[in-house]
C-alpha cells in the first residue's frame, strides 16, 4: 500500500496494531497458562 | 464557467514556473517514514493585499452550499467591523484590520488535518485533491476535530437536538471535480485568490515576494505552518496583525500525537508479562513463607514430641530401677524373714513358744513408688 | 438494618430523599431539554470552546476519580496485599457505577450518543487518541462490570457461576491495569494535540504520564473518601472484617498516595525544565499552576505523610478529600481554564447553569444507584455463605 500523508500511514498501521494487541492479550494468557500447567501448585 | 487563467494556475502554468509536484513539500516523518501529502493536490493562494473585503466570496459561499439566508445582506459591509468567525451559517468569513485591510478565514485544509488526525471514526480525511472532507453519515458529534483544529475553524450545528453535525468549508469539492473552481475563487472580483497546485502555488507566491519584497512580508503563511496547509497566504503585514497565529509551529497534528499513540501497543505488550510476574513473585514468596511456616510448626512439634519420649523413657528408666530395688529388698527382706522362721521356729522347737507379730511382713515397697 | 422496620419504612420524606428527589426531577427536565432543544439550548458551549463541564468534570473527573477500581484490585490481587481485601468490592463498584455515568454523561455530550457504538463497531479512526480512549472505556467498563458480578451472584445466589468468574479474577484484574494505564494517560494525550491552545505550563510531551500517576492517587484519595462516606452512612452494611480493616486501609492508601504524590510533583517540575517554562511561574497563570501543584498537590501530600506518620485518621481523610479536589482542579485546569487561554475574554467558556444541574444531576444518580447495591448485595460485607471463599 501506498501512503501520501503520515495521517493515512498511522490509520492503517494503527490499525493493524490493534489487532495485534488484541492478539496479544488473547494469547499471553494461554500462554501462561501452558508455561504453568504442570508446576505443583 | 469560464475558468480564468490567472485564478487557476493548471498544468501549464506549473511548466512555465519550470517545476516539478512534491518539490516544496514539507516531509512529516514517523519512525523514519517520510510523507509530503498527495502530488499534484489542490490548494489555493489568498494574497489578502489584493483583498478589498467585499464579502462576494461569502456570498458565493453561500450560495454554492445553500447555507441560507443570512442575518445580514452580504452588501451590508457594517459587519467586518466585528472580528467574526466560520459558523454553520458561513463557512468563510472576512474581517478587517488596521481599518483597510482584509483577510478571508475558511477551513485551511491542512496537509496533515489535525482533525482528520482526531477523529475517532474517520469522519474526516484528507482527499487526494487536497480537500479536507467532511462525512456527516459516520460523526457521532464529540467535537474532538474542532478542539484540534488550530485554525479554529470547524462549526458545530448546535441547536440541532438529534441530527448535529460539523460543519466546514468542503474545498467545494464537488466542483473541483467537475473541473471547476471552488466559489469563492471563481467570485472574487480582484484575484486576490488563486486556485491551483499547491506547489505551483507556493512557486507563485514566492515569486509574488520577490517581485516586490517591499509590498510583502517574506512569508508565506501555511507553507510550513502546523505542516503546511493546502489555502496559504500572503501579506503586506504581519501575519498576527491579520488574526493569524504565528506560533502554532511547523509540527504535524499526526506528529503530535505520535508519541502517545506508540505507546499504547507497549503498554499492552508489556504491562502483562510485568503484573504477571509480580504476581507469580508474590504466590511464590507467599508460598514458600507457608512451607516455612508448616515446617516451623512441624519442627516444634517434633521437638516436642522428642522431649516428651525422653521424659517417658527417663521415668520409665526409672521405675524399672525402683521396681527393681524393691524386688531386692523383697527377696532380701524375704530371705531374712525366712532365716528369722527358721530361727525362731528353731527357737520354738527349742522353746516352744511364737510371737505372731513378727510373722508380718513390712508393706516398704507401695510407700516407695508413691 | 434499622431502617428496614415497619416504623422506619414509612419516613419516604428523609431530607436525603427530598433533595435527591427534587435533583432527578430538575435532572429529567433538562434531559428532556437537551433532546428537543439542543446541547446549544442547554449549554454555555460554542465554536471556539467545544468542550465544556460535561468533558471537564463529567468525563475526565470522573474517570480519574474513579481510578480506584485498578488500585485496589491490583494492590490486593497482583501485589499481594491481601490485607484491603475488604476495599476491593466497594472500590470496584464505585469504579464501575463511575464509569457508567461516564458512558451515560457522554450521551448527553456528544451529539448523536446512538452512534457512540460508531467507533469500535463501524468505523475506527485509529489514529486518534480519542479512539483509544473509547475502546478502552468500553473494554474496563465491560471488564469492571464482570469483576462486580460475583457480589450480584451472591445476592442472587447463583454460586456455580460466582465460581467461575472469581477464578477469572487475576486475568481480569491484569486486563483491567493494562486498560486503565492507557485510556487513564490517552485522556491527558487528546490535549497534545493542541498545542496552540493549552497553556505552555499544563501542555507538555509528559501530558500522559501526568494524567496517568496522578490518577493514581486520584483513585487511592477517592477510595479514602468514599470509605469516609460510607462509614457515615452504611456503617451498619459493615462487617467485622471491613470495619477492622477499612482504618489500615486508610493510612496505607494514604501512605501510598504522599508518596505518588511527591514523585508526581517531581515529574512536573521535570517537565518545566524540560520546556524551560521556568519564566511562565512569574506570571498570573503561573501563580494559578502553583496554586495547583502547591496547593493541592504538595499540600495534601505532606497532610497524608503527617497522618500515616502519626497514624491520624483525621488528617489522612481531610488530605485525601483535598488531594481529589486538586485532581479535579487540574482536570478542569487542562480541559477548561488553561485551555484556550488565548482567547480574549469575552470568547472564554463558563458553564452554564443547566450544564452544572446536569452533572450534578449524574452525580447524584451514582449516589443513589451506589447506595442501593451497597444496601441490598454483599459490598461492605463478605456474604455468609462465601466466607474464605477467595
Amino acid at each position: 500500500m501506498e501512503f501520501f500523508t503520515l495521517h493515512g500511514f498511522m490509520t492503517y498501521s494503527k490499525g493493524i496494531t490493534y489487532l495485534v494487541m488484541g492478539g496479544i492479550l488473547v494469547f499471553m494468557p494461554l500462554y501462561w497458562l501452558y508455561l504453568t500447567d504442570r508446576d505443583d501448585d | 464557467m469560464a475558468i480564468s487563467r490567472r485564478k487557476f494556475i493548471g498544468c501549464m502554468a506549473a511548466a512555465a514556473f519550470g517545476t516539478t509536484t512534491g518539490a516544496t513539500g514539507l516531509a512529516h516523518a514517523v519512525s523514519g517514514k517520510e510523507f509530503t501529502g498527495y502530488p499534484d493536490s489542490f490548494g489555493v493562494l489568498h494574497d489578502s493585499t489584493l483583498c478589498i473585503g467585499c464579502r462576494k466570496c461569502e456570498q458565493a459561499c453561500n450560495e454554492v452550499n445553500n447555507l441560507g439566508k443570512p442575518d445580514n445582506p452580504f452588501d451590508d459591509l457594517s459587519v467586518l467591523d466585528d472580528r467574526r468567525r466560520t459558523d454553520e451559517a458561513a463557512y468563510t468569513v472576512v474581517n478587517k484590520f488596521n481599518g483597510n485591510v482584509f483577510a478571508k478565514i475558511q477551513c485551511n485544509h491542512c496537509q496533515e488535518p489535525a482533525c482528520a488526525s482526531a477523529c475517532f471514526v474517520k469522519a474526516l480525511y484528507k482527499d487526494k485533491t487536497g480537500a479536507v472532507v467532511y462525512d456527516e453519515s459516520l460523526c457521532v458529534g464529540c467535537r474532538y476535530c474542532m478542539v484540534a483544529c488550530p485554525f479554529n475553524i470547524p462549526a458545530f450545528t448546535y441547536f440541532d437536538p438529534l441530527t448535529p453535525k460539523i460543519t466546514k468549508c468542503t474545498m467545494c469539492l464537488p466542483l473541483i471535480q467537475e473541473g471547476k473552481l471552488p466559489g469563492c475563487v471563481d467570485i472574487c472580483p480582484k484575484e486576490a485568490l488563486t486556485f491551483g497546485r499547491r506547489a505551483d502555488l507556493i512557486k507563485m507566491a514566492r515569486q509574488r515576494i520577490a517581485q516586490n519584497p517591499d509590498h510583502y512580508v517574506d512569508h508565506i503563511y501555511g507553507e510550513h505552518e502546523m505542516g503546511g496547509t493546502a489555502w496559504m497566504y500572503l501579506s503586506g503585514i504581519p501575519f498576527n496583525e491579520i488574526g493569524m497565529r504565528e506560533d502554532l509551529g511547523t509540527t504535524s497534528a499526526p506528529e503530535l500525537t505520535a508519541g502517545p499513540l506508540a505507546a499504547v501497543p507497549i503498554v499492552v505488550g508489556l504491562w502483562p508479562v510485568f503484573l504477571t510476574g509480580v504476581w507469580a513473585i508474590n504466590k511464590r514468596r507467599e508460598k514458600i513463607a507457608e512451607q516455612e511456616q508448616a515446617a516451623a510448626v512441624q519442627a516444634a512439634e517434633e521437638q516436642a514430641a522428642q522431649e516428651k519420649t525422653k521424659a517417658l523413657e527417663a521415668l520409665q528408666q526409672k521405675l524399672a530401677k525402683e521396681k527393681e530395688t524393691a524386688i531386692a529388698a523383697e527377696v532380701k527382706k524375704a530371705l531374712e524373714e525366712a532365716e528369722q522362721n527358721a530361727q525362731q521356729q528353731a527357737a520354738v522347737q527349742d522353746e516352744t513358744t511364737t510371737d505372731p507379730a513378727a510373722e508380718t511382713p513390712p508393706d516398704d515397697s507401695g510407700k516407695q513408688e508413691e | 438494618m434499622s431502617q428496614e422496620t415497619p416504623i422506619a419504612r414509612k419516613q419516604y420524606l428523609t431530607p436525603f430523599n427530598v433533595i435527591t428527589g427534587v435533583i432527578l426531577v430538575i435532572g429529567l427536565v433538562l434531559t428532556v431539554l437537551r433532546f428537543t432543544k439542543g446541547i446549544g439550548a442547554v449549554t454555555n458551549l460554542d465554536n471556539n470552546n467545544p468542550w465544556g463541564l460535561w468533558i471537564g468534570f463529567d468525563l475526565l473527573c470522573g474517570v480519574a476519580l474513579a481510578a480506584g477500581g485498578y488500585m485496589t484490585s491490583s494492590a490486593c490481587y497482583i501485589f499481594g496485599l491481601k490485607k484491603y481485601h475488604s476495599a476491593v468490592r466497594p472500590a470496584i463498584l464505585t469504579a464501575f457505577l463511575g464509569y457508567a455515568l461516564v458512558v451515560f454523561a457522554l450521551h448527553y455530550d456528544v451529539g448523536r450518543p446512538w452512534r457512540l457504538p460508531y467507533p469500535i463497531f463501524w468505523s475506527q479512526g485509529t489514529s486518534s487518541l480519542l479512539f483509544e480512549v473509547g475502546l478502552c472505556v468500553f473494554l474496563y467498563l465491560t471488564v469492571l462490570f464482570i469483576e462486580w458480578t460475583p457480589a450480584a451472584f451472591e445476592w442472587l445466589g447463583y454460586k456455580k457461576i460466582r465460581g467461575i468468574v472469581v477464578r477469572l479474577t487475576l486475568m481480569l484484574t491484569i486486563f483491567g491495569v493494562v486498560l486503565s494505564t492507557l485510556h487513564q494517560s490517552s485522556l491527558g494525550a487528546l490535549f497534545m494535540i493542541a498545542p496552540s491552545k493549552l497553556h505552555p505550563l499544563w501542555y507538555s510531551g509528559y501530558l500522559h504520564v501526568y494524567f496517568f500517576v496522578s490518577s493514581m492517587f486520584a483513585g487511592l484519595s477517592m477510595v479514602i473518601f468514599e470509605s469516609t462516606l460510607a462509614h457515615r452512612w452504611l456503617h451498619h452494611k459493615m462487617d467485622d472484617t471491613h470495619l477492622a480493616e477499612s482504618d489500615g486501609v486508610a493510612l496505607g492508601f494514604g501512605k501510598a498516595a504522599s508518596f505518588i504524590m511527591m514523585g508526581y510533583v517531581g515529574i512536573k517540575i521535570i517537565g518545566l525544565a524540560v520546556d524551560n517554562d521556568w519564566h511562565y511561574l512569574a506570571t498570573g497563570w503561573g501563580a494559578w499552576f502553583l496554586v495547583e501543584l502547591v496547593g493541592f498537590v504538595l499540600l495534601p501530600a505532606i497532610l497524608f505523610s503527617m497522618g500515616a506518620r502519626e497514624k491520624n485518621l483525621t488528617f489522612i481523610r481531610v488530605a485525601a478529600v483535598w488531594a481529589v479536589l486538586g485532581i479535579v482542579l487540574n482536570r478542569l485546569n487542562v480541559s477548561l481554564i488553561a485551555f484556550n487561554w488565548h482567547l480574549p475574554a469575552a470568547d472564554r467558556y463558563v458553564p452554564s447553569i443547566m450544564e452544572v444541574g446536569t452533572t450534578i444531576f449524574i452525580v447524584t444518580l451514582g449516589v443513589v444507584v451506589y447506595r442501593f447495591i451497597a444496601l441490598k448485595m454483599p459490598i461492605l460485607y463478605e456474604h455468609p455463605d462465601y466466607k474464605q471463599a477467595h
